[in-house]
């Protein structure tokens, strides 16, 4: 469970991000409390991956201010986001397919190799680091793959692989975009063990689910988007009694809402 | 050994250094360029000029002649990489024809009759040519490959390989797709401006035709031959591909047939090139070490 939930690590206030006429996220404001899972959860189409986007510095938001640390980072580029902490994967898995395992984690361990003339006058390939990528490897139970070529992988493997060079940057806060879609059951049960291993060790994630059971069991709190804009916040239970949630899941609005998809 | 051997070998080196730097562009970082013989254009003239109008030598303009193609990379390399793929091999095709008409109607440059009288080098009180000169090419070449080795040991080269693997992830893990794709192009500018250099100096004479977009499409045809992204893929492209018009000169009329046939079976058959991943020739030395080899 959370410790210090006092302070918010991340701030999200009117967030908004309109692809021309589409307002795929529409004035959303939420605060990620240190410590805590927070869950994004939403129909096809509510806006998630585009919040997920602008937070990790994919995209520069239409309006909106973004707070990460106390710090306005939004429209800041991906790879500074990455600098200052923030980890993330991807929904559909971006592997670096011809490096090995090991190499793909060890892309990831050079945050500050990568700035000035360390990048050119350092070797990557060291015991050190490849060390370090051992150490994270074990952490989603994948070190036993270390030297196969990533594009060989199965998905369930592939979704830990993004896991282990989130970590490698040692972040503040995890963004893990539908880590469980496409999982086969026992590997949902490792999956949930990992994540909630990574909370007690003090990160703070924010994660985007498909798999309401999953998500409501992992997030302290959770976010429901629906067409862009927040449809409500509060406890797992709170939320999931909510009429208008159960409306734009179940309801009338359901069928077409996964049939406009984004 | 025969002064017709040595001619087609220094052609060939100084060709092969032209092509590693092009092996870093599309090779390690992943960004096709079909417009590399305009800095091989850039560094030829720019070393031809510094020795017939600025009275320098080959040394003492050398360190000018690869500032001037490194601060041209930089000029045309940052915004052309800010676009991909199709677009960034039709703005560098674009860069290719625009150099080659300044060389061809800026008066300075000597038009359309080129730039002569560009001396030998000179290296210790003697001016190199056959053997030595080829010598010197040899021994740039191998610090090419050296700097090469080097550039996949660093940071930098983890880096370029994440980007050209995949750009998004890559600027996720902390890398600047921006820094180091411009790090890439610029080292390899850099390098065919050294080529620039040695071919301009070997000629004496050069022509704006002389780096026009044919050149850029046989650079490329090189490193795809050897294996795009390997060590020594582009020496082994160069040589094939610098010998092979030698070995039959009655085809020498049908050169760019050849080579079209040869990237089109290449990339159908053998889309890593010859000492690419898992290639027949990669296949058959690794079989011949006993099976355990692994040829780079």
């Amino acid at each position: 469970m959370p410790g210090d939930t006092t302070s918010p690590i991340l701030s999200v206030r009117e967030l908004s991000k309109h692809f021309g006429g589409l307002r795929a996220v529409d004035g959303v404001s939420f605060d990620l409390m240190t410590g805590e899972i927070l869950g994004l959860l939403g129909p096809n189409g509510a806006g998630k991956t585009t919040c997920f986007n602008m937070i990790s510095g994919v995209y520069a938001p239409t309006g909106g201010t973004i707070l990460f640390g106390g710090r306005r980072t939004d429209g800041f580029e991906p790879h500074e986001m990455a600098e200052l902490g923030v980890g993330r994967t991807f929904q559909i898995v971006r592997p670096f397919a011809t490096m090995t395992v090991a190499e793909n984690v060890m892309t990831a361990l050079g945050r500050s190799n990568y700035s000035g003339l360390h990048a050119i006058l350092r070797a990557w390939n060291t015991t050190g680091t490849r060390r370090r990528a051992m150490e994270l490897l074990e952490r989603v139970g994948l070190a036993s793959y270390a030297d196969r070529k990533a594009g060989q992988l199965p998905l369930g493997d592939h979704r830990r692989l993004e896991i282990a060079r989130a970590l490698a940057l040692e972040p503040k806060l995890l963004l893990l975009d539908e880590s469980f879609s496409g999982l086969r059951h026992e590997e949902i049960g490792v999956m949930e063990k990992l994540i909630l291993s990574l909370s007690a060790s003090g990160l703070s994630i924010l994660l985007i689910e498909h798999n309401m059971k999953v998500a409501m069991t992992l997030s302290h709190r959770v976010v429901v988007l629906d067409h862009g804009r927040k449809l409500a916040e509060g406890s797992p239970a709170d939320v999931a009694s909510n009429p208008d949630v159960i409306e734009a899941y179940l309801g009338k609005g359901g069928i077409t809402d996964a049939a406009v998809g984004l | 050994m025969s002064t017709y051997f040595i001619t087609i070998s220094t052609f060939i080196a100084i060709q092969a250094i032209v092509a590693y730097g092009l092996n870093i562009i599309v090779g390690y970082a992943g960004q096709i360029s079909l417009g590399h013989a305009a800095f091989f254009g850039i560094g030829a003239y720019s070393a031809g000029i510094l020795a017939t109008k600025g009275g320098l030598s080959f040394w003492a303009a050398l360190p000018l002649v690869l500032l001037i193609c490194g601060v041209l990379g930089v000029i045309l390399g940052l915004p052309s990489l800010r676009v991909r793929e199709d677009f960034l091999a039709i703005t560098t095709i674009g860069i290719n024809f625009i150099v080659e008409a300044v060389f061809l109607y800026v008066p300075f440059f000597g038009g359309a009759m080129g730039l002569g009288g560009i001396p030998k080098i000179v290296l210790f009180g003697t001016r190199l040519k056959g053997e030595s000169l080829f010598a010197l090419c040899l021994a740039c070449l191998a610090i090419v490959i050296l700097l090469c080795r080097w550039f996949t040991k660093s940071w930098a080269g983890l880096g370029c390989r994440a980007i050209a693997s995949d750009e998004t992830a890559a600027s996720s893990m902390g890398i600047s797709p921006v820094r180091f794709k411009l790090l890439a192009f610029v080292l390899g500018t850099v390098i065919a401006g050294l080529g620039g250099a040695l071919y301009a100096h070997r000629m004496g004479f050069i022509t704006p035709a002389d780096f026009g977009f044919p050149v850029s499409t046989m650079m490329l045809s090189i490193i795809v031959l050897g294996g795009i992204g390997t060590l020594w893929g582009p020496l082994l492209g160069a040589v094939i591909l610098g010998a092979l018009p030698e070995l039959f000169r009655p085809l020498a009329d049908y050169r760019m047939l050849l080579y079209g046939a040869l990237l089109l079976l290449m990339v159908r058959f053998q889309p890593g090139g010859l000492l690419g991943e898992a290639s027949i020739l990669k296949n058959i030395l690794a079989r011949m070490k006993g099976g355990n080899g692994n040829a780079r």
